[in-house]
Order: C-alpha cells, then sequence, then structure tokens
C-alpha cells in the first residue's frame, strides 16, 4: 500500500473510532429500517431486519456479521437469534452479512471480529432481533386470525393458535409491513431452550466434503490468478522490474507493480507462480536494512530505562519495595511470533469501472471496504466486501495488506484476479505479535506475604498503527492486558508502560497482550513464590479472598488436576488471568528426562460467564490451550537485515499431533455476563508450563521460547 | 492435453506437465476441497490418495500420476458416509476447517491399512498433517469412531 493508501486508511480509522464511540454509546439498533442501515435483506415476502430473511417457503436466514475463522460464531450467533425466534437451530441457514453500519461492533466500532467480543458484542443485538421478528410474526398471526396476539404461542418456527398454525413462512409477508417494535422482553436464561446447550456447529458438514468456500476457494467467471512477492525486507519497496521474460511465458497475461511488490497474473496460479521468478525485481530496503533482533533488543532495552505512563498506580509500590524485608527483581523478554494461518493470505477483486466486488477472507469488512475502494480510486459504498469462510484468522485478517495487490492486478487487466500469497510470502510478510522487554519487583515482607508489586512493560503499539485516535491521549489498551487488572490483593502496586516503536509493523496476535504480560506476571508470582518459601497454588490463593471468580477457577484447577499429588517424577506449575471478561486457571504436568521435557496433562478451569454453547467454549479452550503451547515451545521470529528468517513451517515449527498432550477442560457454571473464550487460553498455557519446568528442574524461563532455552522439546 | 483419473471419473486437463497435482486438481478440475497450505510438504493440508496411498498432491508433477488413481475429498464418499466423515459430524471435529480435508484423507488412509490402529498408530500416521486451530484431541478420537463405524459397517 502507498504512502496515500496508508493515510487513506489512517483516516478512515479515525471515522471508525468516532463512530465507535457513539456506538459504544448503545445507538445502533440491530434491527430494522434505521436511517443508516439499508434494507438489504427485504426479499420478496421477506423480513426487512438486517439479521433474517423469511422467506415464504419458511425458508429462514441469519445474516452473520462475525467472521467464521473457526471460533463458531455462525452457530453461537445463530443460536443467540434462533433462542427468541422460536425455531430449532437446523431449521436456519446462515450467511455472511455484508459491510453495513448496523453491523458496527459495539465494543470496536467498526464491522470487526477480534478481541473475543463476537458473543459479547451479539448477546443482546440477535436476541433482540430474534424476539423483534417473532413478536411481528405474532402479531401478523393474530390480525389474521382476529384474536389477541397474547393468546398465541410459538412452537419449531409456526405461530400457534390451538390446534391451528401458520407458519413464518406464509407470516412473513404480512410480518414485513410491520413495524419493527422498539420494546420487546427478552427471554431470563431460566427459559433458555439452546442458549447454554452444547449444539452441533452449523459449519461442519460442508468443512468434510469439500464445499466449504474458504477464500482461495473463490472461482468467478474469467477470473484469472495472480501469484505475488513483496520485498523481502520488512517495510521496503519496489524500485523497478524487468517481465519480458516472464511475459512470454505459458498463460501469463499481465506483470504489475504495486508499491511495495509485484504481482504476476496467469490463466493459472502455477503459471503466475512459475512466472513470477522469471521476473528480475529491484527493491529499495529502505529503513530497515540492518534490522536485527539485536538492535530491536537493545532498542526496548534502553528505552526501558525510562520512566513509562503509569497505568496503575495503588499506594507507594517504589517506597515499600525500599523498605522490603527481601526483593526479587527479574527481566522477561518476549520474541516477536507469526500468525500462520494455515490457508495464506488471499484476495480475489473484480474492479470495473464504477464498482468492485471483494472477495476476502477479512476479520474486519468495514477496513477492507475502505482499502479495497482507496486502492481502485473507487468510493466505499460502490465496494460490495463478500465474507468468505476464514482459513484461520487469530488475528492475521484484521490486516488488510492481502487486498491492494488483488484490486490493482483486477483494475490493470479489467478482469477477476485472485492473488494467493505462497506460504514463503505468508510468514516472511506477516504483522507479529510484538516483543517485549519487561521489568518486574516484588518485595515481601518478613514473614514471606507480597507487599509491593512492580511491573514495567516495554514494547511497540499495536493499537497507534491500527487505530491512532486510541493512543492520542490515552496508552494502548491492548498493551496492558494482564497486568492492569493485577488481581492479587497486594497494598502497593504499579504498573507503568513504555512505548517503543521498532521499526516493521506489529500486530494483533492471538490474546493481543495477555500472552506477554499474563507470562511476565504469573512467572513472577512463582518466583515470588519460591521467595517465599511458599506452595505457588498457596500464594496465590491467599491473595484472592476479594476476587472470588479467580479463586474459584484457581481452586477448580487445583483441585481438578491433583495439585500436590502428581505422580513421582512428575511436576507442576500454576497461572491464572482473566482476560475479555473470562476468569482461567490452568495447571501444567510436566516431566523432564536427560534435558527433554514431556508434558503429561494441561488442566484449565474456566468460568466465561453465561455460555452460549460449551461444545464451541469447549473447542475454544483446547484450541487456544495449544496455539499457545506452539509459541511458547518454538515460537520465535527472527530478522536478518531486516528481512524475516522463517520461511515455511519446517522453521516455523507447528505442534503435531504425536506432540499434543492430554488436555482436560473444566467449564464453570455461571451467571455472570458471558466473557470471550477465542484468546485467553493461549496466554495463560505459557506461564502455567514454564512454572511446571522450574518445578521439574528449578530453571526459571525468562524468555522464550523454551526450546531455546536449553530444553529439548523433541 | 493429459488424461487423469480423477475419483473415478477419466478427465483431460491442459495443465502442463510440471504442474503440481494440487494446482491441477484446484484451477484445472475446479476441484477446491484439497487445499494449498505450504507448498513443501510439510502441512498435509494438499493430503489426496494415489491408489489408495496418501500423497501431498503439491510434491507430485501432473507428468508423474499417469493413470495411477487419484482420490480427493470430494471423492471420499458421494454423500459425506464415509466412516471418518460420519466420526468427525458427530465429534464436530472442524474449527476454521481448512486442515480437514488433509485430515480426513490421512485418516482414511491410515484406516484402510489398519481398521484397529492404537493412538501411537493414529500419531505417526497423522503427524505430517497441521491443524492450526488445535483440534487434534478431537482428531484422535474421531479416528477411533471412525474405526468402530468401520467395523460395524463390515461386521
Amino acid at each position: 500500500m502507498n504512502a496515500e493508501v496508508n493515510s487513506l486508511t489512517h483516516n478512515t480509522r479515525r471515522d471508525f473510532l468516532k463512530l465507535g464511540v457513539l456506538a459504544g454509546g448503545g445507538l445502533v439498533l440491530g434491527i430494522g429500517l434505521s436511517g443508516c442501515s439499508k434494507p438489504a435483506a427485504i426479499g420478496a415476502g421477506g423480513q426487512p431486519v438486517a439479521w433474517l430473511r423469511i422467506a415464504g417457503d419458511n425458508t429462514i436466514t441469519v445474516l452473520v456479521d462475525k467472521s467464521e475463522m473457526g471460533q463458531g460464531v455462525y452457530t453461537a450467533l445463530t443460536q443467540l437469534l434462533a433462542e427468541e425466534l422460536g425455531v430449532a437451530l437446523e431449521a436456519i441457514r446462515v450467511e455472511a452479512a455484508p459491510v453495513g453500519a448496523v453491523y458496527t461492533n459495539n465494543l470496536l466500532g467498526a464491522q470487526i471480529t477480534g478481541g473475543s467480543t463476537s458473543v459479547r458484542d451479539g448477546w443482546e443485538k440477535l436476541r433482540k432481533a430474534g424476539a423483534q421478528a417473532r413478536s411481528m410474526l405474532v402479531q401478523a398471526a393474530a390480525a389474521q386470525w382476529g384474536v389477541g396476539a397474547d393468546t398465541l404461542k410459538v412452537d419449531s418456527g409456526a405461530v400457534v393458535n390451538g390446534r391451528k398454525r401458520l407458519t413464518f413462512g406464509e407470516l412473513a409477508e404480512a410480518a414485513a409491513k410491520l413495524p419493527v417494535p422498539t420494546e420487546v422482553t427478552l427471554k431470563s436464561a431460566k427459559e433458555f431452550t439452546l442458549v447454554g446447550k452444547p449444539a452441533k456447529r452449523v459449519d461442519t458438514a460442508s468443512k468434510l466434503d469439500g464445499t466449504a468456500i474458504y477464500g482461495i476457494d473463490v472461482k468467478l467467471p474469467g477470473m484469472l490468478h495472480g501469484a505475488f512477492a513483496q520485498c523481502p525486507t520488512l517495510g521496503g519497496t519496489l524500485a523497478g522490474f524487468d517481465a519480458v521474460q516472464a511475459k512470454t511465458m505459458p498463460g501469463v497475461k499481465d506483470v504489475v507493480g504495486t508499491d511495495n511488490g509485484v504481482v504476476v497474473i496467469a490463466d493459472h496460479y502455477w503459471q503466475a507462480y512459475k512466472a513470477l521468478g522469471a521476473v528480475k525485481i529491484k527493491w529499495d530496503a529502505g529503513a530497515n536494512a540492518s534490522l536485527d533482533n539485536d538492535a530491536i533488543r537493545a532498542r526496548l532495552r534502553k528505552a526501558a530505562t525510562r520512566n513509562g505512563r503509569s497505568v496503575r498506580n495503588d499506594g507507594n509500590a517504589a517506597a515499600a519495595l525500599k523498605g522490603a524485608a527481601k526483593v526479587v527483581r527479574a527481566t522477561y523478554e518476549l520474541p516477536m511470533l507469526a500468525h500462520a494461518t494455515l490457508e495464506p493470505q488471499c484476495c480475489t477483486a473484480d474492479v470495473r469501472a464504477d464498482s468492485a466486488d471483494v472477495y476476502a477472507p477479512t476479520q474486519t469488512q468495514t477496513i477492507a471496504q475502505a482499502t479495497a475502494a482507496a486502492v481502485a480510486g473507487l468510493k466505499p459504498e460502490q465496494v460490495k466486501i463478500h465474507t468468505t469462510l476464514l482459513g484461520g484468522g487469530f488475528g492475521r485478517r484484521l490486516e488488510v495488506d492481502f487486498i491492494g495487490a488483488a484490486m490493482v492486478a483486477s483494475k490493470a487487466v479489467g478482469k477477476p484476479v485472485k492473488v494467493i500469497w505462497s506460504r514463503e510470502q505468508d510468514m516472511t510478510h506477516d504483522t507479529y505479535r510484538p516483543p517485549a522487554f519487561d521489568t518486574v519487583a516484588g518485595g515481601l515482607d518478613a514473614s514471606g506475604k507480597l507487599v509491593a508489586w512492580k511491573l514495567d512493560l516495554t514494547g511497540p503499539s499495536i493499537t497507534a498503527r491500527m487505530f491512532p485516535p486510541v493512543v492520542e491521549t490515552a496508552i494502548d489498551p491492548f498493551a496492558i492486558e494482564a497486568a492492569s487488572n493485577y488481581p492479587y490483593d497486594v497494598p502497593h502496586i504499579a504498573v507503568n508502560y513504555n512505548r517503543e516503536e521498532i521499526g516493521i509493523d506489529v500486530g494483533y496476535w492471538r490474546s493481543v497482550s495477555h500472552a506477554l504480560n499474563c507470562f511476565v506476571a504469573e512467572s513472577f508470582m512463582d518466583e515470588l513464590a519460591s521467595a517465599a518459601g511458599k506452595d505457588p497454588y498457596a500464594f496465590r490463593a491467599a491473595m484472592l479472598d476479594k476476587q472470588p471468580r479467580f479463586k474459584r477457577v484457581l481452586d477448580e484447577a487445583a483441585s481438578r488436576a491433583g495439585w500436590g499429588k502428581a505422580p513421582a517424577g512428575h511436576y507442576q506449575g500454576i497461572a491464572l488471568m482473566e482476560g475479555y471478561g473470562t476468569y482461567m486457571a490452568q495447571v501444567a504436568e510436566v516431566s523432564m528426562k536427560d534435558g527433554t521435557l514431556t508434558i503429561h496433562r494441561i488442566t484449565c478451569a474456566v468460568d466465561c460467564g453465561q455460555m452460549v454453547n460449551p461444545n464451541i467454549v469447549d473447542q475454544q479452550i483446547e484450541g487456544s490451550i495449544l496455539f499457545g503451547l506452539t509459541a511458547a515451545l518454538w515460537g520465535d521470529i527472527t530478522l536478518v537485515r531486516g528481512e524475516v528468517q522463517q520461511r515455511n513451517f519446517d522453521s516455523y515449527r507447528m505442534l503435531r499431533l504425536p506432540e499434543v498432550p492430554r488436555i482436560d477442560v473444566h467449564l464453570l457454571e455461571s451467571s455472570e455476563a458471558p466473557g470471550g473464550v477465542g484468546e485467553p487460553g493461549t496466554a495463560v498455557v505459557g506461564p502455567a508450563l514454564a512454572n511446571a519446568i522450574f518445578a521439574a528442574t528449578r530453571k526459571r524461563l525468562r524468555s522464550l521460547p523454551i526450546a531455546k532455552q536449553g530444553i529439548i522439546t523433541v | 492435453m493429459a488424461a487423469i483419473n480423477v475419483n473415478g471419473k477419466a478427465l483431460e486437463t491442459d495443465a502442463a506437465p510440471d504442474t503440481p497435482l494440487l494446482w491441477v486438481l484446484r484451477d484445472h478440475l475446479g476441484l477446491t476441497g484439497t487445499k494449498f497450505g505450504c507448498g513443501a510438504a510439510l502441512c498435509g493440508a494438499c493430503t489426496v490418495h494415489i491408489d489408495g496411498e496418501p500423497a501431498r498432491s503439491c510434491q507430485v508433477a501432473l507428468a508423474d500420476v499417469g493413470t495411477r488413481r487419484i482420490t480427493t475429498i470430494e471423492g471420499l464418499s458421494a454423500d459425506r458416509s464415509h466412516a471418518v466423515q460420519k466420526a468427525w459430524l458427530e465429534l464436530d471435529v472442524p474449527q476454521c476447517g481448512y486442515c480437514q480435508s488433509g485430515q480426513l484423507m490421512s485418516a482414511a488412509a491410515l484406516l484402510a491399512q489398519n481398521p484397529s490402529p492404537t493412538d501411537a498408530d493414529i500419531d505417526t500416521a497423522m503427524a505430517g498433517n497441521i491443524c492450526r486451530c488445535g483440534t487434534y484431541n478431537r482428531i484422535r478420537k474421531a479416528v477411533h469412531r471412525a474405526a468402530e463405524l468401520l467395523k460395524k459397517e463390515n461386521a
């Protein structure tokens, strides 16, 4: 993307944030024909709502505003609507919603899937939409029968009056003419018949026979295929290219430049990929030509000597540390990580003179639309975004860097073009999880009680690039998670944050700063317990009397894991966290033989409030633990001369089936508000594992990955 | 034009002989159920059967396929009735689902060779298939479940 587009995107992002402030105040109506929502969902005899269509033949379609990237939103959000509408989940088909203001995520201010917000954002909206539609259908039936609406019942997609039934399909046309009720009464938790039940996912079947359509699978009439090469140096640009030879190769239609890369366009992908190798490209490496990990570390280390901005200040931590009987200090350093979605970045664009269709596996429809429009020289409303299934997201597809090349290519050839990144392009041109350089200190009194805790965080800000207005006055909220909400009852607590940019773009990576800060805070709690001569579980539990939800998950995880009763030669480590409104504790059980680590079991206790679908919660918790485990064991992105050294799964290692330990997930009943479940598990497993390794070896891991700390992970 | 036998059908393709089978299937024959993940036989997303044996289609050139029979996820069964598909559905295995075509093809090939695999057998046979979402424990359970279903079918 060139500078102009960058600034356009940034300005658009500014607008979203303003909108977000409004939307956060609850002004977005999730249903109906308010001024800002297009009546896109009206069909013949259909229901005039943004969230669902009911056709005369009883086809009920829910338009899901969040992107399905494996986290189960097509199922869970549909469950919410179906609960109030009064139909079985199986009776509903799901469609990806278009771009629309009505679909703004109230927690994030744009149409974004991220931050484990989907259920939290949809909890009211989708139930309300279901209840509103149900009310309209009941009123339509009441009018037809000439009876009071309150005498009627809804049963499995029909309105019932004694033995008389009218299906939703039969009522849809009449119901569509009624005003959308503003006030509806939602069911109480006790009345739920679908919400809270472990329903099967609605998208499973299509993922078992090759019919599910991901971004990479899009097919359009006349479509060409593009292969893309970007400047190997992060942040570098295209200086020029010679495509004379490439253009003579079979199937090649054109070769076009973007600001930072070259796209070869051909009849088929393999032709494009091969011809890309024949293009002679001249790169301008730019400012990062000599950037490497040592330079980044040195920059962070130096920045850490400054006094950071105060995130939290209870009592007087500095004075309390001076007066403490025993002070423990440590420095933690954490590496950059790639998202490595299994579906590489890709996008299909069909750019015409006055409009465009973009088929994208995106987590952010609004920004995708604005970006596509800016690149093609169109207005956002001229660009239609079609959200496909995502072959993994994890924050990677909050970026829009995979859209520009497809727009440029399609515009150049006047045909639809699908651009697919090779794995090497994907791995070396990610926006990586930020590195961190954190110092932490704790003061114990003579009895071993923790009286002061001080954490100084240093690292680059993701939000400064993604949503600049947020950091104009405030500290990046996505840099201080699992630190600002340190839960332990300690009289003197200080958390400071030092923002230090490192010259490359960093991105939101599953659980974002939770994964950094929880590792530091919970590893260090173990260091403090050890210094105090106390059991790590008991040491934590003693400081959580005022935090019943933390205490509950800690106790549950310890009890389920058989804390302190591990088999001979097995060792345990424990960690906890609150993130996204979800409380979680994990116990890792390991053994070490001749320096080789074996992970036997991860036990996880979760209080995520009211659950919508425990089957999906279980999937997400287990999957997020394994995601965190992969990172803790092997995740490390390194730079040499500004070029990422990890290129494929041989050098950026993924957990595989033989390495997967037993995972026991215990979901606790809770009537609290729903919490997010896609991310917290990723953050907690690292410190639980490192603490178990300490128990086994007395070796404290203050940096990751584990495989680079003298521990053999096989 | 080259002749190729895919999912029991004799087809023809104009793909160049050095084109990896993966791209012949996806781009030339429109069978997009087989996925591109790494292009280097490191992730298993492109797993198909060649004469019943699991193979990474990104590493097999069209010229080397010859008359051998290719089976892709689309041809594993006509109606999702293969035991692995039934077991995967029953245990709700997929999350993003992108790797699952490859997982299913590896699992089906394993069970064809070994109707009663142990955990260790499953680990060995499935080690080449990466799942970034971490559905592994459900995959392991589903392979065992599919083995049970196959035994019932054959009883």
